[in-house]
């Protein structure tokens, strides 16, 4: 009897043992396929905390503290339920977005779309330079230097011929950019008054002002740009991505998302505990007072405004390149070297050269660069959106995945906020004095 | 060569208006309606520029 017990027992515990194998292994495959398929999402969603993504921060914690964090972590799903149209759009007509436009809506809003993308992306790599430069010469590097090197190094990335080695070392830079994360570790910033900030939706003193009003639509200006659609439905086809990989596309994105949130709370956290109420105008002004107080903090934060302004550059101009070949009908795939690509890689080095020399040229109107960006993106970013809910409510296009009813409420309220949100935003940077 | 190059371009632009010259998409009065709003955010758009540069003009 005893002995029967103890062999009942013995197949009970093989069972629960394989059991526990056969999920363990079903879980470790799952990880490796969502290893394989994610890239597009997590890159896209930390390029969007690019230069000009990471001044707003700055700006926004040394001048409201710790009372927006809830207001950005709320940006998140914002971001992710736009990027997430992408990948079901690129994994279902396996075409860029701006091919895609072409197709359905016809040449005239193809073309506005192709060439407001260009004109928008070069002057945003033009911000995303002078980002860089700026923050490099905190550690006292030229700017020539600094240009030069960011050519050098974005084009290795691309030449090597692989989409998957591209897509690895921006990951690499992706992870460069949670620097601020152990920064603000760091300076011990008061734990109860950033979950007081996250978790409870509240103004700050002085309630609705126009600098908050202001900032505000900085942030959500910052959280969703035209080139990130762009891009993202263009990696997803460039990285080959099926109907079935869908999911893990989705995983991806939202995680990225996640970490878009991480990056611009720890931002804000870093300026306001050791800048509260001070006047900043960029990330860099703000990582040379950080100098003065920890060299160290003053480093992370100089790293961390090159590596948004490298991460926004190379993403853009890949955004831009994929734009064109797809439309002009070039090979335009990461997976094909430059003799197999030569004007997919011709305009990407064009982009590049073309942004990197403005900074170059002594007295730039760089700040009026800055004020066109926003008031292009803002003609592009409504009509960008406009065309993606489209395409996702078309049957013919989109088949069993276009928008569900859940998914175009979200959407579309979304596109609603940010485009009223937007042009507040591109009136107020050319009329600043209307809001007052 | 830059005329041939410049000739090119144009030979290919061309093809291209052609080839996505009809839209398609199913022109539902919904997605009429949409790109006609468009249209008209558009030109409210274009027409603050040149408002802003007559100002800056000025």
């Amino acid at each position: 009897m005893a002995c029967e017990f103890l062999n009942h027992s013995r197949e009970g515990l093989v069972n629960i043992l394989s059991r526990l194998y056969y999920k363990y292994k079903k879980i470790l495959k799952t990880l490796r396929l969502y290893f394989l398929i994610a890239g597009p999402g997590i890159i896209v969603m930390v390029a969007d905390n690019d230069a000009g993504g990471i001044t707003t921060y700055t700006v926004t914690g040394a001048q409201f503290s710790f009372y927006l964090i809830w207001f950005l972590i709320l940006l998140g799903p914002v971001a992710y339920y736009v990027q997430e149209m992408t990948v079901r759009l690129g994994a279902v007509t396996k075409r860029g977005h701006a091919e895609a436009i072409f197709h359905a809506f016809g040449s005239f809003w193809g073309w506005f779309s192709l060439l407001d993308l260009v004109l928008v992306d070069w002057l945003t790599m033009i911000t995303e330079f002078v980002g860089m430069t700026a923050a490099m010469s905190i550690f006292g590097v030229p700017t020539w230097i600094t240009v030069l090197a960011a050519w050098l190094l974005m084009g290795t990335m691309v030449l090597q011929g692989r989409y998957w080695t591209w897509e690895k070392a921006a990951l690499v830079f992706c992870v460069l950019n949670l620097i601020y994360v152990p920064a603000a570790f760091l300076i011990n910033p008061p734990i109860d008054k950033i979950l007081h900030g996250s978790f409870i939706p509240q103004l700050p003193p002085g309630g609705f002002t126009n600098a908050l009003f202001f900032l505000l639509m900085a942030n959500i200006g910052t959280t969703i740009a035209p080139w990130m659609i762009f891009f993202q439905q263009s990696a997803v086809v460039d990285k080959g991505m099926q109907e079935k990989d869908m999911l893990f596309g989705k995983l991806d994105t939202a995680f990225g998302s996640f970490l878009t949130v991480v990056v611009a709370a720890f931002c804000v956290i870093l300026t306001a505990t050791l800048l509260p109420g001070q006047e900043i105008n960029d990330a860099a002004t703000a990582a040379v007072k950080f100098m003065g107080i920890n060299k160290y903090l003053g480093a992370c934060l100089a790293i961390g405004l090159f590596d948004a302004g490298f991460l926004g550059a190379i993403c853009i101009s890949l955004a831009s390149s994929w734009a064109f070949g797809e439309v002009f009908g070039w090979a335009h795939s990461l997976n094909q070297n430059l003799k197999e690509a030569p004007w997919f890689y011709a305009y990407y080095f064009f982009d590049l050269l073309l942004a990197g020399t403005v900074v170059l040229i002594p007295r730039a109107p760089l700040v009026l660069i800055t004020l066109f960006v926003q008031v292009i993106a803002v003609t592009l970013l409504p009509a960008a959106l406009v065309f993606l809910i489209l395409l996702l409510n078309d049957e013919e296009t989109m088949g069993k995945y276009k928008n569900t009813l859940h998914q175009n409420v979200a959407n579309i309220g979304i596109t609603a906020m940010i485009i009223v949100v937007s042009t507040l935003y591109g009136i107020s940077a050319l009329f600043p004095n209307i809001l007052k | 060569m830059i005329l041939t190059f410049f000739e090119n371009t144009i030979e290919t632009v061309t093809a291209i208006h052609r080839r996505y010259k009809t839209p398609h998409m199913k022109t539902t009065p919904l997605v009429r309606f949409c790109l006609g709003l468009l249209r008209f955010y558009l030109l409210l758009l274009v027409g603050i520029l040149v408002l802003k540069f007559i100002q800056a003009l000025h």
